[in-house]
């Protein structure tokens, strides 16, 4: 059982990884900030030059 | 007992491969069942990671798990961060899994089964997964450096030139060839486009559901996209009936093309808006679910393979594209083999996120080996289907005739029975007019995709919406790509440029912006364009045009391997990175030469400007004539780049091993880690 629960922590963190879950987490915990409209379009405006620049492969 | 067991159990997963691989291999006149290839897959990839990549690992590599790795030394929340090895495996393979490997191999399908099938299994064991393991870990062991800096310091400034160059040149080539597919998929069909078309409210509304009301819940807010996505494809079949509506979305190529070009043009020059990043976030949510829905699909229907093992056209003759099978199956399969885009990834975000060195093997080999297995399913989805419909799908009107009579009389007197009518009734029962022409790969694999699903679930009934979804799915993912690679393009010029006059580098610097923004829209525009006027078919030579230039970036990326090994004393073993490096020059070298110098019009692009301007001359004849040139001059170009960086490779190596030179490699200190004591 406790393998399942493993299991499926790591996906939900690997999603929330790929989705920047876990970048938004990361922002407000280095910010000192509370999740807000605010905060949120401030992490969006910090991570958007680094993401644009971001390689995807074919 | 634990390791004889362990022995015996891998002899087993050796005799089992070997079996497998043998009956695609010595099979023939008789359809075989997808689960060969399954099963050849999966031992392949096991033997593969189990003792090649370990051998790597120990003997060449010396992976060193106390180490610390930038992730540990440089964190700072950002882009150094410790993360979970199966978290940065997720990250890593949902930045390199594209539509390349399902493209390339449902073209390459055309030869038969068994090239893909073997290329795609030893180029990635052999190939792929060495070079995106071998670039991952050096980047890990200089501080998370890009590709073109570890070739500026280790080959020299001419193998940093040309790996800029060649990114460049494959953004460009890839944009164009993918925008390319999304419109030969949505061409005159009211349902995809009318899907797609939706994805922009829906993206709309999503981004102000993450801005506004729950701020951050991207994975949440995917999920809802996702539900929305699927209405919208039931909502495409309303659409496709309804006379007002279908005439609105029912578009000619052209069209589709100059909104392609607006749309590629607003992508770059606006601000990051509410649009693009939920498009982003729900091509991806979409791509993993399709791929893993995809591969239960298969495992679950274990659907038979109609089309053989080889077919007549390995003798170059193919209508898909001209070409032999040697080198154009290597050069066309692309990213399901080896990709030397996945070097700028080995060498990007993920080396930044790598906990230990130890995970490098995980990660890199692993997940390209994860890659190569949707390369597989490609090859299934393509050859699940009638021979005769696979080429009718793909093959050009230049080729096979316009009309359905003349398409289907000359695809039957080829061995592959199709008429008229088999093509009208699966048109009709996947929604669409007409699926003859729809080249490019992407409609084919639709089908071949909606023949398994619709077995595996919902029976014949629902086809038509399991098509579009395939449709839907793959235009999806490569507009998402469209978007994200020019941004990505625009950058690197900005950066160039900002070399010659600062401002030109500043990315908030609107006349900046808008000039290299159209630079780059131009150039894939451009191709973008000569494959939809292309009579051709466009796809015909712009794919191994694509392809050619990612293997030159591989080259590159093996170049650099082969230069840092040889440089860590480890030369008795260069040839892991050296052999895949000399099959790759090999390949690019002779399908560069028949691209630009073939005799064949079909193949060879200056003997198809000789035969248009002997032909009788058109208003199109002038503009083709040169479109052919400058594919020839591109090629050339691509071709010496590929020679300097092995020439200058190759005087590295000699200069090391004759002890002119002393073999320095230009790694960051060692420092012990942290997280060795952490962890136990």
């Amino acid at each position: 059982m406790s393998r399942v629960v493993e299991v499926v922590r790591i996906v939900l963190a690997t999603l929330r990884e790929i989705f920047d879950e876990a970048a938004y987490e990361r922002f407000l915990r280095r910010s000192q900030m509370m999740s807000s409209t605010e905060a949120y379009a401030a992490f969006r405006q910090e991570f958007e030059a680094a993401k644009a620049r971001r390689p995807k492969c074919c | 007992m634990n390791k004889t067991l362990s022995i015996l159990s891998w002899i087993a997963v050796g005799l089992l491969g070997a079996a497998a691989v043998g009956v695609i291999a010595v099979r023939r006149g008789e359809p075989i069942n997808a689960l060969w290839l399954v099963v050849a897959a999966t031992c392949c990839y096991a033997l593969g990671y189990r003792f090649y990549s370990k051998f790597i690992a120990t003997k060449i590599l010396a992976l060193d798990a106390l180490r610390a790795t930038p992730a540990e030394r440089l964190e700072n929340g950002r882009d150094f961060v410790v993360t979970n090895r199966w978290v940065v495996f997720g990250h890593h393979f949902a930045a390199i899994a594209g539509p390349g490997p399902l493209v390339g191999p449902v073209l390459a399908a055309q030869f038969g089964y068994l090239p893909g099938m073997l290329w795609v299994l030893a180029g990635a064991v052999f190939a792929g997964c060495v070079q995106d393991f071998v670039i991952l870990l050096f980047s890990v062991r200089r501080d998370g450096k890009s590709l073109t800096e570890m070739a500026k310091e280790e080959i020299g400034r001419v193998g940093g030139f040309v790996a800029y160059t060649a990114v460049i040149a494959i953004l460009v080539i890839l944009l164009g060839v993918a925008a390319l597919i999304v419109v030969n998929a949505l061409k005159d069909s009211p349902w995809g486009t009318f899907t797609i078309a939706m994805t922009i409210p829906i993206a709309l509304l999503m981004g102000l559901y993450l801005r506004r009301i729950r701020p951050g819940k991207v994975l949440e807010v995917s999920a809802l996209g996702f539900v929305l996505v699927l209405l919208a494809i039931w909502g495409g079949q309303w659409a496709s009936q309804n006379s007002t509506m279908a005439s609105v979305f029912t578009l000619r190529a052209p069209t589709l093309a100059i909104l392609i070009i607006v749309y590629g043009f607003a992508a770059s020059a606006l601000p990051v808006w509410l649009l693009l990043a939920p498009r982003d976030y729900l091509s991806t949510f979409v791509k993993l679910g399709t791929i893993a829905l995809l591969g239960i699909g298969i495992v679950a229907l274990h659907p038979t393979l109609h089309m053989p093992a080889l077919t007549r056209f390995i003798d170059g003759t193919g209508p898909v594209f001209a070409g032999k099978v040697f080198p154009f199956a290597f050069i066309t399969i692309a990213c399901g083999a080896i990709s030397g885009f996945h070097a700028l990834i080995s060498s990007g975000t993920t080396p930044k996120l790598i906990a230990r060195e130890t995970e490098t093997r995980i990660v890199g080999y692993g997940a390209m080996m994860a890659e190569s297995a949707v390369a597989v399913m490609a090859i299934i989805a393509a050859c699940v289907l009638q021979p005769g419909i696979y080429f009718a799908i793909n093959s050009p009107a230049g080729v096979v005739g316009q009309t359905a009579v003349t398409a289907t009389a000359t695809i039957s007197s080829w061995g592959f029975p199709v008429t008229a009518g088999d093509m009208q009734a699966l048109a009709h029962a996947v929604g669409e007019q007409t699926l003859f022409n729809r080249t490019g790969g992407a409609p084919a694999f639709a089908v071949g995709m909606a023949h398994i699903f619709s077995q595996s679930l919902g029976g014949a009934t629902v086809m038509a919406l399991w098509y579009h979804f395939a449709v839907m799915f793959e235009a999806l993912f490569i507009l998402t790509i469209l978007d994200a690679g020019t941004r990505v393009a625009r950058f690197m010029i900005q950066d160039a440029l900002g070399h010659i006059y600062k401002p030109l580098g500043r990315t908030s610097w609107y006349p900046s912006i808008l000039a290299t923004s159209a630079l780059v829209v131009g150039a894939w525009g451009f191709f973008l364009w000569q494959g939809v006027k292309d009579p051709l078919g466009g796809i015909n030579s712009l794919w191994p045009l694509f392809g050619i230039a990612n293997q030159l970036l591989a080259t590159v990326a093996l170049c650099v391997a082969t230069t840092i090994i040889i440089k860590m004393h480890r030369t008795r073993y260069a040839a892991v990175t050296l052999a895949p490096l000399a099959w790759l020059v090999a390949v690019t070298f002779t399908a560069s030469w028949h691209k630009i110098l073939d005799p064949n019009p079909r193949v060879g692009f200056l003997a198809q400007a000789r035969v248009l301007e002997a032909g009788p001359a058109t208003s199109a004849t002038a503009r083709l004539i040169f479109n052919n040139r400058l594919d020839a001059a591109l090629t050339a170009v691509l071709v010496v780049m590929v020679a300097l960086v092995l020439i200058e490779s190759v005087r590295q190596w000699i200069a090391v091993l004759s002890g002119r030179e002393e073999a320095r490699v230009k790694e960051s200190p060692f420092v012990m880690t942290r997280l060795a004591e952490e962890r136990g």
